[in-house]
């Protein structure tokens, strides 16, 4: 069992959780993520790891409430438990040697993205952040990124909070000016990350890519986060969870990515409107 | 007495019934068919069973026992050599192993050796047991990768000789392959459950949730004071057929498709995990893997199932009471045929239309045997332009898998061979010191008996390094 030690409402819908895990604590680097079950009955759901600290034994953790394991999940309170946490699972993302990067947030992504946007800046790296949301009421993390970053774009879709537009209209806007990046790391939704890297391709700035497929056990044995990637003009397999969770944009499919991220999307849908009726009802 | 000629059978559920529950199939020997199949035995001098048996459990001295109607001596006798009776009783392939070699089954049926294993087991296992004597701890610690059947073996082996144990596993139940894998229609979990309770009487701790290569890397299990490690990580990453369509929604790895039923419980009716029921299901290759799947679907309430191998039902690798049972089951054994790409559904009028990527259909060959390969087994070959589309809304593959690729990363000094398996001396030491490894880890995809072989390997060889004896 383990212990939430502190919980943080950052909008309507995600929540920050700090679970003491001092094992996953000790090593967890940013870009890799956990697996946990809320109770004994559980599913088993990835969360990337938002941070650590290896002197409490925290592991922060950031989710979105989409389903009804993280609808259980953000019930759970300061002192609670949670049954079981096992990681830090998937490679850490590849920061030695980037000198300036722009780091592109979407959504519950800019979670993700925050602990590699504060690393980067203390490896001495030149750090502009760009952040979407849909609208003002739901945007996260504002002064952390602002912390960590030398520029920081705000967007929102509907334009009641920093710029109006999506996340690729600042970075073409950079990339038109001629400014260069050794690196383009973004995390979000799949259509996000597909659309950056297309924005990128014709300037050439490499571009990472955190997935975030359907996973059960984490550890490389089911398969079932498999996804193809276009290496050379040769379809290859990969697998998220032991092969990533980051991978080079260019050569991932996205469009059957996206494709298998609903394949549950009823069966969700609908384990999310029992949950919440459980709960309302009790 | 006249010897009778034929085993005895074992008593299972009514197919049509079955077909539709999680229940075991094979219900068991009474205690009257018990001592009856125990009086077919021989009981040679030369013992031929013992040398078909991986961890040479004493096999005529067992049934002996029965004979003198002395069950718990019986079970004593196995769980000398076994640590996990009840588990081998019910899911190894005696037919290639210890009933093979059985004097009765040269002019008639062998003797139920498998079956009167799990009576015995299932009868001790009944009745409640009184306080294990926990070994005299010989000061020696020694850490466990994985909790599959070869790690349950070499920690029960050496737990038993006053070792120090701890097992770590990775998910958040013990069991490896014995709980996520096999399914409980022929490996009940309450029966898994039982063995690691054992395991923990006899003073073996189990941590789960702990992810050797991540969590902990093995240098740190030396640092921390562990005087050998055995790797037992088991199988890996599925392997596919590297066809177009994989990636359809509907198409499953075997791994995946029986984690979520038999670990995550999607079987239930109210499942947290979900899993894809009913429809028209194709399970691709020949394995007990494939059994365990085109079953477990049927159970899921599948219309159709089939089992789709490239070869002939003479070279099907499953255990042969699986595939008996399968075939009364109503699974449709498609053999000599080959997949060459799963179908998909797309509406060109809508590309939200939430059944765009779903499987629609699997296109097969049919196949030949032609000249045997190097391994002796003819070789499969496609008859030219005899494709044919098979009706299915789901696909499992049940092709295989290769070993797991975590600790191979981690671990310094750790040497794999061409197909990832780590590679072991004579004494299950990997390249290297004091580390040993077993199971599907070494191996690839093998069967849970050679891997508590292997597990009982290692055990001996540890014990040999660490007390010089």
């Amino acid at each position: 069992m383990y212990r939430i030690l502190k919980k943080r409402i950052l909008n309507p819908t995600v929540t920050l959780m700090d679970v003491e895990a001092p094992q996953v604590a000790r090593k967890a680097l940013p870009g890799q993520f956990i697996i946990l079950r809320v109770d004994e009955e559980g599913e088993r759901i990835p969360l990337t790891v938002a941070g650590t600290n290896a002197e409490t034994g925290a592991v922060t953790i950031i989710f979105q409430t989409v389903g009804a394991t993280t609808y259980l999940l953000s019930l759970k309170n300061e002192g609670e438990y949670i049954q079981d946490f096992a990681g830090p699972l998937g490679e850490p993302t590849k920061l030695d040697g980037l000198k300036k990067v722009c780091i592109v947030g979407g959504g519950v992504g800019c979670a993700i993205a925050w602990p590699i946007a504060k690393a980067l800046k203390e490896k001495g790296c030149e750090v502009v952040s760009i952040t979407g949301f849909r609208s003002k009421d739901i945007v996260i993390l504002e002064d952390e990124f602002k912390a960590c970053s030398d520029r920081l774009i705000m967007m929102t879709d509907d334009g009641s909070y920093g710029r109006q537009g999506n996340v690729t209209v600042p970075l073409k806007e950079m990339l038109e000016n001629g400014e260069t990046f050794d690196e383009i790391i973004t995390i979000g939704p799949v259509i996000m990350m597909k659309f950056v890297t297309l924005t990128a391709k014709p300037f050439g700035v490499p571009v990472t890519v955190s997935m975030n497929p359907i996973m059960i056990d984490g550890t490389g044995m089911c398969g079932g986060c498999r996804l193809t990637l276009n290496v050379d003009g040769k379809r290859v397999t990969k697998f998220a969870c032991v092969d990533g969770p980051d991978f080079n944009g260019y050569e991932v499919d996205f469009d059957e990515a996206m494709s298998r991220g609903r394949m549950y999307a009823e069966f969700e849908k609908h384990a999310y409107e029992s949950a919440c009726r459980l709960f309302t009802n009790a | 007495m006249a010897l009778n000629p034929h085993k005895h059978p074992m008593p299972v559920q009514d197919p049509a019934l079955r077909a539709h529950n999680f229940n075991e199939v094979a219900l068991g020997y009474t205690p009257e068919i018990a001592f009856e199949e125990a009086a077919r035995c021989l009981n040679c001098k030369n013992a031929p069973c013992v040398q078909g048996c991986p961890v040479n459990i004493d096999i005529p001295g067992f049934i002996s026992k029965l004979k003198q109607r002395d069950v718990e001596g019986a079970y004593k006798v196995i769980s000398a050599s076994s640590s996990l009776p009840a588990v081998c009783g019910r899911v190894c392939p005696q037919e290639t192993q210890c009933e093979s070699k059985c004097t009765m089954g040269i002019k008639f049926e062998p003797v139920g050796i498998g079956r009167l294993e799990r009576f015995a087991a299932d009868t001790h296992n009944a009745n409640p047991k009184g306080e294990t004597k926990k070994p005299v701890p010989n000061g020696h610690r020694v850490a466990v990768v994985g909790s599959g059947p070869s790690s349950l073996t070499c920690a029960g082996d050496l737990a038993k000789r006053g070792f120090a144990v701890t097992v770590f596993e990775a998910l958040h139940t013990a069991g490896g392959v014995l709980v996520y894998g096999i399914p409980e229609f022929r490996l009940p979990k309450r029966i898994v459950a039982s063995e690691v309770e054992g395991l923990k009487a006899l003073g073996v701790d189990i941590q789960t949730n702990v992810i050797i290569g991540k969590t902990l890397t093995v240098d740190e299990l030396f640092e921390e004071g562990y005087e050998a490690v055995y790797i037992g990580s088991g199988a890996g990453l599925p392997n596919f057929m590297n066809i177009p369509g994989e990636a359809l929604k509907g198409v499953y790895s075997a791994n995946e498709f029986l984690t979520r039923s038999n670990l995550m419980k999607a079987y239930r009716d109210e499942p947290v995990t979900p899993i894809m029921k009913g429809g028209r299901v194709a399970v691709v290759g020949g394995g007990n893997v494939a059994m365990d799947a085109a079953r477990t679907a049927l159970r899921l309430g599948a219309e159709k199932v089939y089992i789709v191998y490239r070869r002939s039902m003479q070279e099907l690798p499953a255990r042969r009471e699986e595939v008996e049972h399968a075939e009364e089951e109503g699974i449709d054994f498609r053999l000599l045929n080959n997949p060459v790409e799963i179908l998909g559904y797309t509406n060109p009028e809508n590309p939200r239309d939430p059944r765009n990527g779903c499987v629609t259909g699997m296109r097969c060959i049919r196949m030949e045997l032609g000249e045997p390969d190097a391994k002796g087994r003819r070789r499969p070959v496609p008859v030219p332009g005899s494709e044919f589309t098979l009706d299915v809304d789901t696909v499992v593959i049940a092709i295989g898998t290769s070993p797991n690729p975590l600790i191979k990363n981690t671990t310094r000094g750790l040497s794999v061979n061409d197909h990832g398996g780590i590679i072991i001396d004579e004494n299950a030491m990997t390249t290297r010191e004091k580390v040993y490894a077993g199971g599907d880890a070494v191996t690839g995809a093998a069967t849970v008996i050679s891997a508590m072989g292997a597990g009982k390997k290692a055990a001996a060889s540890i014990e040999k390094a660490l007390l010089g004896q």
